[in-house]
């Protein structure tokens, strides 16, 4: 069974949607129940919204502890705020995060601009391309460059390089995507990212880490 | 730059078919739009937009089955508005599988709206569409003094209720009042086919930090590389040149990336 964890934020339809779609044959559940968080097979963390309201929710529903459990022994998968909470603190609103990933969250400059001096919106959104940092069996399939869906403000800073599974630009490097045993997170919507983004996810669904 | 400007077909529904017409008026039916937004997405477009302009609330909650029935077979971003008038609706459209929701009338009528909606669903869910038309009280003076006295107002209710309010200073607020993106659409162009308010486009591109989407006035190819170019939008929003077979979104696509452009090919 692979558990999709709805804390009330935004919509999981979409996630839970293009899982089945790349795997009709599994038990997929959306759900707020850390009991069923604890016995699932694998564990997908969606989020959208703004960070401290995505913590508060998690925590008001009792998933904090079981979010950090399956984070540390099965197979996870963090999307978006999903992968920000895993970090220890975001800049947005100073909020602390679950810790499971040591390093920051930090956000896109006001004042950022391309090479010919044209200004780049905040939020971060749309189609770029994703380089991977490391061999991943989550990458399997995918080319270096081809590129997902964002959307975001704010990104990760991993206080340890090694956790950095694939790198974006806009216009500096940033880590898009994290990965340490048996978990796996990234920036980008997979579930919004047309048939690279299936592919992860199919990838995700039949992945046996180490 | 590696971000790709994006070309988003946009989906004028009403009565759960998908039409097209000039001028806001005058509309024509184009088809299916569940069987189109698979079509579009086969062709690579980078997202989609579904505009409810059912006049009244007649047939509203049709649209909540085409976005279910859409969530579940395109996997793309889509945005759906028309008729949005308060935070359920917000949270009816986004749990039906929207990814984002389009905000325009309501906007006007309660900016808070903007602000409740984003606070609750997070800013990239909240699309702020604005329905601006020029200014024209005095074109003889206007040509000789040039762009700097050029003004845009903003309309409502499908473009057919002038508010007074200036275009340029409503999306400013609108950007702090917490929405995600502009879809900036040229009601004097609209259905034209004569290309994007390309003043207009790079006046709201150059003054806000959040993505504008052009819309409004596209009959071919380069009017889409136009509008990010000159309009420097971050996104360029069609719809007849798509629905009747004339272009492909891959055709326009390839257009753009030949005028140096980025885009998801």
């Amino acid at each position: 069974m692979i558990a999709v964890i709805d804390y009330g934020m935004g919509n999981l339809r979409s996630v839970s949607k293009a899982i089945e779609h790349v795997a009709p044959r599994a038990d997929v559940r959306v759900t707020d129940d850390p009991s069923v968080v604890r016995g699932a097979d694998r564990v997908v963390f969606p989020g959208q919204g703004a960070m401290p309201d995505c913590m508060r929710e998690l925590r008001g529903r009792g998933l904090y502890e079981a979010v950090i459990d399956a984070a540390r022994d099965k197979p996870f998968l963090g999307i978006c705020i999903g992968l920000q909470m895993l970090f220890d603190v975001s800049e947005e609103g100073d909020t602390p995060g679950l810790g499971v990933l040591p390093g920051r969250v930090r956000r896109f400059a006001h004042d950022l601009a391309g090479p010919d001096g044209q200004k780049l919106k905040v939020p971060h959104m749309g189609w770029n391309e994703v380089e991977p940092r490391i061999a991943h069996p989550l990458w399997q399939g995918i080319a270096p460059g081809a590129r997902f869906y964002f959307v975001h403000s704010y990104y990760p800073e991993p206080a340890v390089a090694g956790l950095t599974a694939a790198v974006s630009r806009y216009p500096a490097e940033f880590a898009c995507a994290a990965a340490r045993e048996n978990l796996f997170a990234v920036q980008f919507h997979p579930e919004k990212s047309a048939a690279a983004g299936l592919r992860l996810l199919a990838n995700f669904a039949t992945w046996s880490p180490a | 730059m590696p971000l790709a400007k994006r070309i988003i077909p946009c989906l004028d529904v009403t009565a759960g078919r998908v039409v097209k017409g000039v001028n806001f008026v005058g509309l024509r039916d184009a088809g299916d739009p569940v069987e189109i937004a698979r079509r579009y997405d086969d062709q690579g477009a980078d997202e989609l937009t579904f505009l409810d302009i059912t006049a009244s609330s007649d047939d509203r909650d049709l649209i909540l089955h085409i976005v279910e029935a859409v969530a579940a077979q395109v996997f793309i971003p889509f945005t759906v508005g028309g008729g949005v008038r308060s935070v359920n609706d917000v949270r009816r459209l986004l749990n039906a599988g929207a990814d984002k929701v389009s905000i325009n009338t309501a906007a006007v009528q309660n900016p808070q709206l903007v602000a409740d909606a984003s606070g609750r669903y997070g800013a990239q869910c909240i699309v702020v569409a604005i329905d601006a038309k020029r200014v024209d009280r005095n074109a003889d003076a206007k040509r000789v003094a040039g762009a700097d006295t050029l003004r845009w107002e903003v309309f409502t209710h499908g473009g057919r209720k002038a508010t007074g309010i200036d275009a340029l200073e409503w999306g400013r607020k609108m950007q702090e009042l917490g929405a995600g993106e502009i879809l900036l659409t040229s009601m004097d162009r609209d259905g034209t086919r004569v290309g994007f308010d390309l003043e207009l486009t790079r006046a709201f591109s150059d003054m806000l930090e959040i993505p504008v989407i052009a819309s409004g006035g596209v009959g071919n190819l380069e009017h889409l590389a136009d509008g990010v170019l000159a309009g420097r939008a971050d996104a360029v929003l069609a719809a007849s040149i798509f629905h009747y077979g004339e272009f492909t979104v891959r055709q326009a696509k390839e257009h753009m990336a030949a005028k140096g452009i980025e885009v998801r090919l």
